[in-house]
């Protein structure tokens, strides 16, 4: 570590002004480079014979502010579903990838449920999994009626769950079997190990790929629109019909990326803090 | 005679086609301090993971006390709480301050209330010159600091007996000192301890009593002095030749 309270000496400030002056022209060249860039791409774009037209029906910013009250009401939406959902997703893949980890006969049933499950919900795709449980579960008239919104929630998080459980699983494995060892030297018991010694060091593995998962699901939340829910894509789709500009599409999906953002950010910084506290390596 | 902690009657271990243990006998009365020496591969880490339960035996039958511990109807949770094992890599719990890696056992298996179980962990960690390190993270800690934070999470429930597996092999020589200073006080309180070890001076210095293991069976045992002075079997003094020269005293080589 170097403290400004000790003399320099005149080598040392040589190099350091080595260092500044190239760190200076590595951020004036990027600078320079990156400016060049975006104007060729600009002056492409913008020359391409049907750019006009492409402006008027995709980048017009009176449908932009006309679209706009229906957009983000619709984006509230998708914001309360992401975050039932995501709850959801979490609660379930831990239990999930946990039954997973159990030995012994007596679970032999839940655990291959739980396989099962994650084959299934992993092999279906999305959107047929909306309409069976948005369309079908309703038409059991088991339940009291919910909406929509309700049921596409459900299949999110069946479908999320299935990918986020392995992950976890993943997680789980790559704990080094030493740890398990030394917690069951303890005398802590099965579950007492998963739960005080794997599982926390599972969920800080895997949180990249958790990040990863769940921008995914941020845009697939727009997604319920199929089932008749007005979210952010529904309430755009319904501008775009009524004026004949695909501007509202663009302004939703601004609107997702903006979404995005802050998850990826709290994600990395949240890495960047335990890596800090924990070190590098040296993970047994 | 003294009163057994633990006693070993012809156990066997086998890792595939390999015999590891071939039928061992072995007994250690309370207070008792035995060395396993031998090659790497001579079954000694195996030796100590059967008697934690850690390894499922292929035959023979150990007894903690008067508890049959091989027997399966045994829950091994409980026993395993009564014996302390550390290892060659710590296995510190790295997402736990080192004060909860002390005070878990204490919390979890014997549900001693969480202020009592800190204050004693704190009391051990003091102890080994470590309280001023209780609220920080393992990796914070130099490799003779983990491990004798791994010796007192071993001893925080007071187990009967305390098994050590290469606990200074991974060690840099110059922190070796630190973590045999601690194991020769807790000898000298009076814990029972079964350890495994190339340390051959501290083996020497510090145990009661060698066992040589080789292919996975008790070549020779004894009086510490009497084997290391005058070893009885050719293969006792060739395995020794290689750590004390010939006709010179012991000196480790760590």
């Amino acid at each position: 570590m170097r403290s400004s309270s000790l003399p320099i000496s005149d080598v040392e400030i040589g190099r350091r002004a080595y260092r500044r002056t190239q760190n200076t022209r590595s951020v004036l060249v990027s600078l320079v480079s990156t400016l060049v860039f975006a104007v060729v791409i600009w002056l492409t774009v913008v020359n391409t014979p049907g750019w006009q037209s492409v402006q008027r029906s995709f980048f017009d910013l009176d449908t932009a502010i006309a679209a706009w009250p229906r957009v983000i009401a619709g984006l509230w939406i998708n914001i309360q579903v992401l975050f039932f959902a995501s709850i959801g997703v979490l609660v379930l893949s831990v239990v999930i990838a946990t039954v997973r980890t159990l030995r012994g006969p007596i679970w032999f049933p839940l655990r291959a449920l739980a396989a099962a499950y994650t084959d299934l919900f992993r092999g279906l795709p999305l959107i047929i999994v909306l309409f069976l449980v948005g369309f079908g579960i309703p038409g059991l008239e088991l339940f009291p009626r919910n909406s929509a919104q309700f049921w596409g929630t459900i299949a999110l998080i069946l479908t999320y769950s299935a990918y986020v459980s392995e992950v976890f699983r993943a997680g789980i494995e790559a704990v080094h079997p030493s740890q398990r060892l030394a917690a069951r030297s303890l005398g802590l018991s099965h579950g007492q190990t998963m739960r005080i010694v794997v599982l926390p060091q599972a969920v800080r593995k895997v949180t990249p790929a958790l990040m990863n998962d769940f921008v995914a699901m941020q845009k697939d939340v727009g997604l319920i629109s199929v089932l008749g829910v007005v979210d952010a894509v529904r309430a755009a789709q319904i501008e775009t019909a009524a004026n004949f500009n695909f501007t509202p599409y663009v302004l939703a999906g601004l609107l997702f990326v903006l979404l995005a953002l802050p998850m990826i950010r709290l994600t990395d910084w949240y890495t960047a803090r335990l890596r800090a506290r924990e070190q590098m390596g040296t993970l047994l | 005679m003294t009163e057994h902690v633990l006693r070993l009657q012809g156990v066997r271990k086998r890792f595939g086609d390999t015999e590891v243990l071939g039928g061992v006998d072995l007994t250690v009365a309370r207070h008792e301090v035995v060395a396993l020496i031998g090659a790497s591969g001579s079954g000694k880490s195996t030796l100590l993971r059967c008697v934690s339960l850690l390894e499922q035996l292929d035959d023979g039958r150990i007894w903690l006390g008067d508890l049959d511990i091989s027997d399966p109807r045994v829950a091994p949770d409980r026993v395993r709480a009564r014996i302390g094992i550390v290892f060659q890599q710590f296995n510190l719990f790295p997402h736990l301050r080192v004060i909860d890696n002390v005070a878990l056992a204490s919390r979890r298996v014997l549900r001693t209330p969480r202020s009592q179980a800190d204050a004693a962990a704190l009391a051990l960690l003091d102890r080994v010159g470590l309280a001023d390190k209780a609220q920080e993270y393992p990796d914070r800690l130099s490799g003779g600091q983990q491990q004798r934070v791994a010796i007192v999470r071993a001893i925080a429930t007071n187990p009967e007996l305390l098994l050590l597996d290469e606990i200074t092999s991974a060690l840099d020589p110059e922190l070796v000192t630190e973590v045999l200073d601690l194991v020769r006080q807790l000898s000298a309180e009076g814990t029972t301890i079964v350890m495994a070890t190339h340390e051959m001076a501290f083996a020497r210095d510090v145990a009661d009593r060698v066992v040589f293991l080789d292919g996975g069976v008790i070549v020779e045992e004894g009086r510490s002095a009497d084997v290391f002075e005058h070893p009885r079997e050719e293969r006792t003094r060739a395995f020794l030749s290689r750590f004390i020269g010939p006709g010179g005293s012991g000196s480790s080589v760590a």
